[in-house]
């Protein structure tokens, strides 16, 4: 790589049409992977296995949620469109999260009869979280100054996470064999569709190529070793290498799970975009 | 009573005395005091019904929560949902202290509930079609709420007026929340304007329930007791008139109506003259009978009964590091 700009602004960025794509590409990325799990975090709401914990579960979905927000503004800055549009008018088609974060919580509606999966909720939540942890360090090397500035405030918000997901792994693993049952279950089905989420997509050699976030390798390499130290901490047997859904999520593919819930999210909005909600 | 009074009935008969004028010099009672059994079972009643309802309510509400419009909505809402599980949260920690010298848990609560023996508020057994009834819920209900709960915030028990003044802070946000919503309705379109109004009517009825059937006169000897424990100061009515005289002409500024032709400001009586509700429907509501008490109660009791096994792994995780 040779000589790497840095971006101070929106208006720098627009100045670079290529540099511009990349940055939206990844932006969206982003926003789109907090905005999905923070939606599927909103289900559960009322729904977790006690009230103390109904409360931080909704209080770490509502700071993704929030992450995804400030994503979808700086979208917005770059004239992609406005934010709650791009969160709610985008045909699936056009979203670039990972399958990890769109899969249902379980049978059911949020509403009607929600066979929800508390050790896949906590396992997804716990290995995003881990690669979520390694973007927002390589985003603070990003050549995106915004990027950067924003990904220091929310790795504060987010260890916080991580320790609440780590107690109830460590829990979960070394307690009842149904409760450890569950968790490996568990644990596989988040396996096999985990190792998208180090995929930057198809416009990957730009993004890395303009020192906006670093290569996917390196991504993955980190996450893996400490997300192994994290299982071998906790008792757990070592999954290897994560696999992927047939589905490739960051080039806009995507499951029915997906469109059934931007359906839902959307729906009041939809009623009339133009009007003020 | 008895002429020739047992011992320690004269010791219980002082003791009560003594707690009577405790609370008459405004002084409060903590959970390790001696309290009469009717106080603390006037408590458990009060304290666990409003713990149930808080976390009942935050049903409705969380129908709306993934369909919340606008991004700060969705992050507004489901904050506001939040704050109710911890009012749960908050008075459920209150009920269990009481219940404890009786040997119970919250898992007896929470079996309460599911069973029908413990009652939750009436507007929690009601449905919640629209976006408009997320507004109006916070706005009104929510407003019905603050109500009430201020009257208590000078509670004789201790424990259940710090919790109240948490929660009574947090539901003037909510209130405002509901506000914000309500508003930008009703400057809206036309649809938005309607289903606003549809949403109003449909709760209607259920806000004047909220405050439970006027005692004209004869207060009952529940109410009559918990004003004399200073658990509560005000009448059902008494509450109501301030709900009416507080949001009634807000809802005519803004250019709505409620289903009742015939309401009334007396001046002379200070008072508004409304068409009663249907009590008979309200007794039935709270029994479980509304039209949404046996989806809500089948939601809370399915979800609890499910993750029973999580439950058990912390229990059993306790057990081995502890
Ligand atoms: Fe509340
Ligand atoms: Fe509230």
């Amino acid at each position: 790589m040779g000589e790497l700009l840095q971006v101070e602004t929106a208006q720098e960025a627009l100045k670079n049409q290529e540099y511009t794509q990349a940055l939206v590409d990844l932006l969206f990325q982003l926003a789109d992977d907090d905005f999905i799990l923070a939606y599927r975090g909103s289900e559960w709401l009322g729904l977790a296995p006690h009230i103390e914990e109904d409360v931080a579960f909704s209080s770490m979905a509502q700071d993704m949620m929030g992450h995804a927000v400030m994503y979808y503004e700086m979208l917005e800055e770059l004239g992609v469109g406005k934010a709650d549009d791009l969160a709610q008018l985008r045909e699936a088609s056009a979203f670039r999260n990972a399958i990890l974060v769109e899969r249902q919580n379980g049978a059911g509606g949020y509403n009607d009869d929600p066979h929800y999966d508390w050790a896949y909720a906590i396992v997804r939540s716990y290995v995003y979280g881990l690669h979520k942890k390694v973007r927002l360090e390589s985003l603070l090397k990003s050549s995106y100054s915004p990027l950067t500035l924003i990904s220091r405030k929310m790795l504060t918000e987010h260890r916080y996470h991580l320790m609440h997901w780590q107690v109830w792994l460590k829990q979960l693993a070394n307690s009842t064999p149904d409760a450890r049952a569950r968790l490996e279950a568990a644990i596989a089905k988040v396996w096999s569709d985990a190792g998208e989420l180090s995929d930057l997509g198809p416009n990957a050699a730009s993004i890395t190529g303009f020192g906006l976030i670093e290569a996917e390798a390196t991504l993955r390499e980190v996450w893996l070793k400490e997300t192994q130290a994290i299982f071998e901490a906790a008792n757990l047997s070592w999954p290897g290498e994560p696999g992927a859904a047939k589905e490739r999520g960051r080039a806009g593919e995507h499951t029915a799970d997906l469109i059934q819930a931007l359906a839902t999210l959307s729906e009041v909005y939809r009623i009339d975009p133009a009007a003020s909600w | 009573m008895n002429t020739q009074l047992e011992h320690s009935d004269l010791t219980e008969d002082a003791k009560m005395e003594a707690f009577l004028a405790k609370i008459d010099r405004g002084e409060k009672i903590e959970a390790d005091d001696w309290m009469p059994d009717d106080y603390r079972n006037q408590l458990i009643k009060l304290i666990s019904m409003h713990g149930i309802s808080e976390i009942m309510g935050a049903l409705p509400e969380k129908e709306w929560v993934p369909k919340a419009p606008t991004l700060r909505r969705k992050l507004a809402i489901m904050a506001k949902v939040q704050d109710e599980m911890g009012h749960g949260q908050l008075l459920l920690r209150v009920a269990e202290d009481l219940i404890a010298p009786l040997g119970k848990t919250r898992e007896d609560i929470m079996q309460d509930l599911f069973a029908g023996r413990l009652k939750f508020h009436n507007v929690f057994h009601m449905e919640a079609p629209t976006w408009a009834d997320a507004g109006v819920i916070g706005w009104l209900v929510d407003g019905a709420a603050i109500i009430t709960q201020s009257m208590s915030l000078d509670t004789s028990y201790a424990p259940y007026a710090r919790a109240l003044h948490r929660i009574c802070a947090e539901e003037k946000f909510h209130a405002q929340h509901g506000e914000s919503i309500v508003l930008e309705l009703a400057e809206g379109t036309e649809e938005q304007r309607q289903m606003l109004q549809e949403s109003i009517t449909r709760w209607w009825p259920s806000l004047l329930m909220f405050f439970g059937p006027p005692e004209n006169g004869n207060i009952t000897s529940n109410q009559a007791s918990n004003m004399r424990y200073k658990i509560r100061s005000q009448t059902n009515e008494e509450l109501r008139q301030i709900f009416l005289k507080k949001y009634l002409p807000r809802i005519f500024h803004l250019g709505f109506t409620v289903p009742d032709e015939t309401i009334y400001f007396d001046e002379a009586e200070d008072k508004w003259i409304y068409q009663q509700p249907d009590w008979e429907e309200f007794k039935q509501i709270v029994k479980g009978k509304g039209p949404r008490s046996a989806h809500r109660l089948h939601l809370r009791e399915m979800s609890y009964e499910e993750t029973k096994w999580v439950r058990d792994a912390i229990l059993s995780y306790g057990r081995q590091v502890g």
